[in-house]
Formats: structure tokens, sequence, C-alpha cells
């Protein structure tokens, strides 16, 4: 089976969330996704970029990193950071949940996340970093 | 990103253009609460068509609008949103205190 790889590293700023979007969309259009799906994966990466951003580093120096593959059957997204990490990820998952309510944070990321792709496994070890797994599958 | 304003009668339409996320949240922020501090009117229409994209961030900014609207007894509605962003809007339950017009 054909797998075709992508890795991307870049600095955890809030400028970098277009480009990398953009990149990830522009990767994944050569499969057999329809419009709504790369809007959906777009979206959902966006989503993954803000939480590293704005949580992982707070602000601070740091690094992301995304993966995917794309093979026949479903695309595999990987948003790594290596920052402070999440203590309860079961609450972070809960819909409108947000550790910084004080600045208008909506609490939705994970909630988009999980509804935009067809599984999200988040993994997280506090001071380590975090792991956010995105799969969309490809329909045939 | 973008906004342009347009006045009929006593409702501001407040046209978002390009893309919202966290990188342009706070331009957004400054620039939406400048115009509504310094013009009057009694509601505001967010019209969409020319959103390109938006994150769960873009939720946050309205609702934070909202917010200060609200004190004031000012009206917000949402016109036109794509597809992506209405599913997002249907998630988030913002319909409940702004609601879509066409």
């Amino acid at each position: 089976m054909n797998e075709n790889k992508l890795l991307l590293r870049f600095s955890a700023i809030s400028e970098n969330e277009s480009f990398s979007r953009l990149a990830v969309a522009s990767f994944c259009s050569s499969s057999n996704l329809t419009i709504e799906d790369i809007t959906d994966i777009k979206t959902a990466v966006s989503e993954a970029v803000t939480n590293a951003v704005v949580h992982a580093y707070n602000g601070a120096d740091g690094e992301i990193e995304i993966h995917v593959k794309v093979d026949e059957e479903k695309i595999h997204i990987e948003i790594i950071d290596f920052g402070v990490g999440i203590e309860d990820i079961e609450e972070a998952k809960k819909p409108f949940y947000t550790s910084k309510p004080e600045s208008e944070r909506s609490g939705m990321g994970f909630t988009v996340m999980e509804g935009f792709m067809d599984e999200m496994i988040v993994e997280s070890k506090v001071g380590v970093g975090t792991k956010v797994a995105l799969i969309k599958k490809i329909n045939k | 990103m973008n906004i342009k304003c347009v006045k009929n009668g006593d409702v501001l339409y407040v046209m978002l253009i390009g893309e919202l996320d966290e990188y342009s949240a706070s331009y957004i922020r400054n620039k939406l609460d400048n115009i509504f501090e310094n013009d009057t009117f009694e509601s505001v229409v967010f019209e969409l068509s020319d959103l390109e994209f938006m994150d769960s961030t873009g939720i946050g900014v309205l609702i934070g609008r909202y917010k200060k609207l609200v004190k004031n007894n000012k009206k917000i509605y949402i016109s036109n949103p794509s597809n992506t962003i209405e599913k997002i809007f249907n998630m988030s339950g913002i319909y409940d205190i702004m609601p879509k017009i066409s």
C-alpha cells in the first residue's frame, strides 16, 4: 500500500497557524477527499495548533511538530508539542471547559476536533508535552 | 483580516473578511470594541459571507463582544456563515444568543 508522509516543525507562534493548516490541507488535497473533508481537516489542525500555542507554551518559546500520514484509507495527523502538558485530559476535552476563562476562550477546541474528524486521541504528560492524533477516513 | 461597516437605520452591518483565528483575534477584538464604542446603533449584524476561515477562537471573540453589547441592550445577529463555520456555531449553541438571519 502506498503511503505518503509529511513532517512540519515550526515555532509555536500564532502567526504560523495559517501556514500550518494550509500546508496540511494542501498535502491532503491529492487524496480522494471532498472539499468539506479538507476544510474539516484545516479547522481541526487550527484548533490543535492554537491549543499548543496558547496552552502548551503560553507565550514562551517552543516548537510544534505536525506529522501527516496518508494512505488509501485514511489521513492520520499528529500535532505534537513539548510544552506544559495537560493534567486532566478528560476535563480538558469537556465542551466549554477552558483553563483561561478570563481571556475570552470558548473552550470548544477539542469539541471541534472531535466533531470534524473521525477519531481523536489525546496523550499528554505534565512537563513533557502533548500529542493529539486526528484521523479522517477517506470515503471510496 | 479586515472589517467593513455599513449602517442602515439603527442596524450596524459588520462584515468580517478573511481568516479569524488566534493570530487575528486580538486585532479584531480591539477593532470591534472601538467601532461599537464610537457608533450609535440598536443592533449589530455580523455579515460572514467573506469570512473564509474561522476556528473556535472566533466563538470566544463573538461571545466576548456579545457580553459587552448586551449590557447596553443591543441585539446581535449572524448572517451568511460558510457550511464549516455553521457547524462550529451549531456545536457552540451561539445561535441561542445571536440568532442567524438571512
